[in-house]
């Protein structure tokens, strides 16, 4: 949140406004009792759009400051892009800034360049998207060679190119060099600032900060931990970290055939074979590499748990994953009596397929050959009303 | 001839004695792949049960060995390490499987490495199909033959390749290049490689949705291999937008990574998408035969 990412700001030496968390109105009253002056209550969430959403109000005195955080404090905002909104819990009261200018400014990774790029724009306080749609002479981009790093030059040449006001030429690229060495430094996927603030009295101020951080990194910052990813946000990715499953290893669907399948590719490849064979699938599992018999029955009873499923395609190529493994699970969760039992397809092939197919066939299943054949009678047993 | 790997590549395993090193050894072993040794540091001077000689460095086991290739299998927070000691022994290809390397690690590595190819990282590997292979891919999918592959998946290329070799055309080299953001060798890089193999007579693009890959792979096809047919396929097509499916590459988000700019992309260069894995080989044989006639 935007509070964490001005810590890191800080702790970067990018100016940032003077500003204090708070969780209650007590504690905002109290702030601005103690610091006469104006202030910015700013909701701390993680969707965009807030302001517009109602989520940032101006207050000139402690009773002022004290009604608006009631308000604030527990409300969800919500805008068009995020229709579920999102639950307020703490408030950054922050200096309020005479703005003579606002820039925009941010690094994230060229995946095709392999590069960092930094995009700066005289235009700041906008939706960078919609600058991007509407006015893309107005964004200067510069690649920045992580063999060399950042230099000098590079943050004058983008200063130059995107028309920065003459206030910002003198700071600006130290701002960017310690954005840089911030990006760099803490394995960001993406630093924004937006915006970068000149202000009357000519003082250059990140006002808004945005950092997320890749969590394959994070273990090099264990003061980061509670920046780590690993809550699940939503329901689907509580129910495949219970299972002991990554949490983007399963998502629902709208559809209503199950998808069970080994790696991602050919999850996704089992969702379109069912797309095209006139289905719609209601989830994408895939139960990774090497998975042994007791995820596949738990998977199995994950899919099979959503009210919507009315057949399910289990579909297997074995590489790190051996067959008899799947098929084991297979039959011990159809062999329990707690779960809802609905018309089956199996594709097993790959490593171990033979001994995968003895053990279906004792228990009384025959597997189909083939990924098309196995969407096509899908299809039908989920048409069919899974009779 | 087949790309970066032949039967006389000689490969080291970074990591050799640990689990998955150990297993995928043997597995390629198998295959016929030249295994020369590997690296464990503290356990040079012993060997593994099928007698290949583990050293306690990179420079150690290439010295004893002239090995050029290497494959890693070690733990996220000690690949990049391993790929700069790769480097500085002199590997000129690592195939780096470990799943989960910061991308930060990556990007550095990329820029520095000049000199050495990475493929992946948390890739499947390569094969030359009858000559050599260094991934974790089942060996008995592939056949001896002219079609060259490239794919961001691992499975997904195991079915797409089962259809091609069940069909008759066999494989000259298939690459896993990887599901991560940034990846040592991109399919572009591939394609490059492919175009000036002789023994390569046409092309299968396995992409997904997300990034840009395919949409590069689409221009490079129209305007430097006119005389290699390709056929393509776009995993993910039904997916719904901004759901993260199991690749950390794979979320469309906005307008870039959807499966219609894909698409477009690749019927401006006039390459044919697939619907199903099971269309590819015919459409490659009508696209082979077009070419013949022609």
């Amino acid at each position: 949140m935007e509070f964490q990412g001005k810590e890191l700001f800080r702790r970067a030496g990018i100016p940032t406004p003077r500003g204090q968390l708070a969780k209650t109105p007590d504690e905002v009253a109290a702030f601005v009792t103690a610091n006469p002056g104006s202030w910015v209550l700013k909701s701390q969430v993680l969707m965009g759009g807030r302001g517009k959403a109602g989520g940032i109000k101006f207050a000139d005195n402690p009773g002022d400051a004290r009604k608006l955080a009631t308000e604030l404090i527990g409300k969800v905002l919500k805008n068009e892009q995020n229709p579920d909104g999102e639950e307020v819990k703490a408030l950054l009261i922050e200096e309020k800034v005479d703005i003579a200018s606002e820039a925009y400014v941010s690094i994230t990774i060229d995946r095709a360049v392999k590069e960092p790029v930094a995009i700066v724009s005289a235009k700041g306080g906008m939706d960078v998207e919609e600058v991007a749609a509407t006015d893309p002479g107005a964004l200067s981009q510069l690649w920045i060679d992580p063999a060399i790093g950042f230099q000098p030059f590079e943050g004058r040449l983008l200063a130059f190119s995107a028309n920065l006001p003459e206030g910002y030429r003198k700071t600006f690229p130290a701002i960017l060099g310690a954005l840089y060495s911030l990006f760099m430094d803490y394995g960001a996927q993406l630093v924004e600032i937006n915006p970068l603030v000149l202000t009357k009295d000519g003082r250059v101020i990140a006002s808004d900060a945005k950092v997320e951080l890749d969590d394959n990194g994070l273990y090099k910052h264990p003061e980061l931990a509670d920046w780590k990813n690993d809550t699940p946000k939503d329901e689907d990715q509580a129910a495949a970290l219970a299972i002991g499953l990554g949490m983007s290893n399963y998502a629902k669907l709208d559809g209503d055939i199950g998808v069970i399948a080994n790696g991602a590719g050919l999850g996704m490849g089992t969702m379109d074979a069912i797309r095209t064979a006139g289905g719609s699938a209601a989830n994408f599992l895939d139960i990774g590499g090497g998975a042994q018999a007791e995820l596949v029955k738990k998977s199995y009873q994950l899919v099979t748990g959503d009210p919507k499923v009315k057949a399910l395609f289990i579909n297997i190529f074995g590489g790190i994953t051996r067959g008899d493994q799947v098929a084991k699970g297979i039959v011990e969760a159809l062999s329990g009596n707690d779960i809802r039992k609905v018309p089956l397809v199996i594709r097993l092939t790959g490593t171990n397929e033979k001994e995968g197919r003895e053990i279906l066939a004792a228990a009384g299943m025959n597997p189909v050959e083939t990924m098309d054949e196995g969407a096509k009678r899908a299809v039908e047993l989920a048409a069919s009303g899974g009779a | 001839m087949s790309i970066w790997l032949d039967k006389n590549s000689k490969v080291l395993v970074q990591g050799i004695t640990g689990r998955e090193g150990l297993f995928h050894t043997q597995r390629m072993l198998a295959y016929g792949t030249q295994i020369v040794g590997g690296t464990s540091p503290g356990k040079g001077g012993t060997k593994i049960e099928s007698g290949q000689p583990v050293f306690n460095t990179v420079r150690d086991a290439v010295a004893a060995t002239g090995a050029t290739v290497s494959i890693i299998f070690v733990p996220p927070s000690a690949a990049a390490d391993a790929l700069y000691e790769a480097h500085d022994a002199q590997i000129e290809l690592a195939v780096c499987i470990t799943e989960g390397i910061p991308a930060h690690d990556m990007l550095r590595v990329v820029a520095t490495t000049a000199g050495m190819r990475i493929i992946g990282p948390n890739c499947p590997g390569l094969v030359s199909p009858g000559r050599a292979l260094v991934g974790i891919m089942p060996g008995q999918i592939f056949k001896e033959g002219r079609i060259g592959m490239i794919s961001r998946s691992g499975t997904l290329t195991y079915e797409i390749v089962d259809g091609l070799s069940k069909a008759g055309l066999g494989q000259s080299t298939c690459v896993g290049v990887g599901g991560d953001p940034i990846i040592g060798t991109t399919f572009v890089d591939c394609l490059k490689a492919f175009a000036n193999d002789p023994e390569t007579d046409a092309i299968v693009v396995c992409g997904e949705i997300g990034g840009s890959d395919e949409e590069d792979a689409a221009d490079f096809i129209r305007q430097h291999l006119p005389n290699k047919p390709a056929v393509a396929f776009i995993g993910g097509r039904s997916a719904p937008k901004g759901k993260r499916l199991g690749h950390a590459g794979a979320i469309i988000s906005g307008n870039s990574g959807t499966p219609e700019s894909k698409l477009a992309a690749f019927q401006a260069a006039g390459v044919p998408v697939a619907d199903r894995p099971s269309d590819i080989p015919g459409l490659l044989k009508t696209r082979l035969a077009t070419l013949i006639a022609s």
